[in-house]
């Protein structure tokens, strides 16, 4: 299935300033696999002991990843966008 | 729904003056005498007159909001002027909550202006906050982020969200009686330094002024009673292609505060919860360097490697002579010629992303590191006056 993964600006250092990445994945979880086999500096950013950090959340279109029903293990179909939304603070 | 305010209108009465003032909001229905009314019995808390705090002051103070808050200890620069509209030029070091009420005041002089000149913390936030019906945060730290959010928790109060970074925006509305809170969108804060502040990653003038604008524009709806509040929703703005994007907020069932047994009941320290020591980046006093310090080694030819870890647009800003450019996130790799036993200087521009790029090169097994403490800026402010502070 392709899916497009949404990268933020904090985090596109990481990407060569890619906004997005199209992949051809099953779930949730193989798409940010497979984001981080092209992005290798990005998996620090975003996991800690295979786990997705506490200030990163991951959408599956407009949908919090951790209360869908099988959470990252969730299928995806095709045009599904994955969004990663990080933790920003500024404000002044 | 529920009541937001405080006092009620019963014993509120406009003016003719402030029926002309607000004439174009009574001829709409859905805000009409009632709502100017409840508009002026409301008590508003702002923390933060700084890029989100100048759009959100100025409309709520010509919108009628009767009791307008402002927390802040800052003084106004002249770096603060590309989007903090509330100040201006003729502020430049002055107070920036005695600045923000004399432009409130020239634009409405019919409300009242309480400023609290102290940095929020553990101690008055509880007492500061109990005093309002809504708070609004416009600060640029997580620490505060946490305060406030725990703080309108305990206190039942909504908070109203924005976080701005260069060119993207958030905005939401956590109220916990009805919905999701900040630490159900974020349990806990990235580690420090790991997300840049606009100050060190810099932000779009405009848009504090699209993000603020929206805050505003809730915290109105909230006091009018009308509409649908962002609660339950998080509004995303990329302003460079212009995209506007909603998701859906939980309320974390087991969020640490405002869930049914919640483990945080009393407000905490932040700071440690932050990860953020005293002095700021966690080093040690032998890994820190001031201006006068470096040009003494400078001046003294001792043998030191000066690496600057900022971007190569930053460099065109301004320089240190001799700096090798080697920014932060490629560091590791471009270090590799340079002896692990040389006296390295890191800077950047004010300290944070340098101290970072030390504890990086300290796990690569350098061992004689020093952070220019204030980075370029302050290299700028006490020794080479030629280079802008930025």
């Amino acid at each position: 299935m392709k899916v497009k993964i949404a990268i933020p600006t904090p985090l596109r250092t990481y990407t060569n300033n890619t906004k997005k990445i199209e992949v051809d994945v099953e779930s949730v979880a193989m798409a940010l696999k497979q984001l981080i086999v092209e992005y290798p500096k990005l998996e620090t950013h975003l996991f800690e002991n295979d786990i997705i950090r506490s200030y990163v959340n991951i959408y599956l279109n407009d949908d919090d990843v951790r209360y869908l029903d099988k959470q990252y293990e969730t299928t995806v179909v095709s045009g599904d966008t994955i969004s990663i939304i990080p933790s920003i603070a500024g404000g002044l | 729904m529920t009541e937001t305010l405080t006092q009620t209108i019963d014993d509120i009465s406009l003016s003719n003056r402030e029926i002309e003032r607000y004439s174009r909001h009574l001829i709409m229905p859905e805000v009409g005498m009632e709502g100017q009314k409840r508009l002026k019995a409301a008590r508003v808390l702002l923390v933060g007159t700084g890029g989100l705090g100048s759009p959100i002051a100025m409309y709520l103070a010509a919108a009628g909001v009767g009791t307008i808050g402002l927390v802040d200890f800052d003084t106004v620069d002249y770096s603060n002027l590309q989007r903090q509209i509330i100040h201006s030029t003729t502020s430049v070091g002055k107070s920036k909550l005695i600045s923000a009420k004399a432009s409130m005041e020239a634009i409405n002089p019919e409300i009242d202006i309480v400023l609290h000149p102290v940095l929020l913390n553990s101690s008055n936030a509880l007492d500061i906050i109990s005093d309002y019906d809504i708070v609004c945060d416009g600060t640029d730290n997580y620490q505060t982020r946490y305060l406030v959010n725990d703080a309108c928790v305990l206190l039942d109060k909504v908070n109203v969200y924005g976080s701005i970074y260069r060119f993207e925006g958030q905005a939401s509305v956590f109220d916990a009686s009805k919905g999701p809170c900040y630490r159900c969108l974020y349990s806990e804060p990235p580690p420090p330094g790991l997300v840049p502040s606009c100050s060190e990653g810099g932000v779009l003038g405009v848009l504090p002024g699209i993000i603020g604008t929206i805050q505003a524009n809730e915290i109105i709806k909230l006091i009018i009673n009308q509409g649908e509040p962002l609660v339950g929703r998080l509004l995303l703005l990329d302003a460079l292609d212009m995209e506007f994007r909603e998701l859906k907020l939980r309320k974390n069932p087991d969020c640490l505060i405002c869930s049914e047994h919640p483990e945080i009941t009393g407000l905490i320290d932040y700071d440690a919860f932050c990860g953020v020591e005293l002095d700021g980046m966690g080093l040690g006093f032998n890994e820190v360097l001031s201006a006068v310090q470096l040009k003494e080694l400078r001046e003294g030819n001792i043998d030191h490697v000066l690496i600057d870890v900022r971007e190569p647009h930053e460099q065109e800003i301004s320089k240190i002579p001799g700096a090798l450019l080697m920014p932060q996130n490629e560091i590791e790799a471009l270090i590799v010629n340079i002896p692990k036993d040389s006296l390295i200087v890191l800077h950047c521009k004010v300290g944070v992303r340098s101290a970072r790029a030390l504890s990086k090169l300290k796990k690569l097994g350098y061992i004689n590191l020093k952070n220019l403490q204030g980075g370029i800026n302050a290299w700028a402010r006490f020794i080479d006056n030629s280079l802008p502070i930025y």
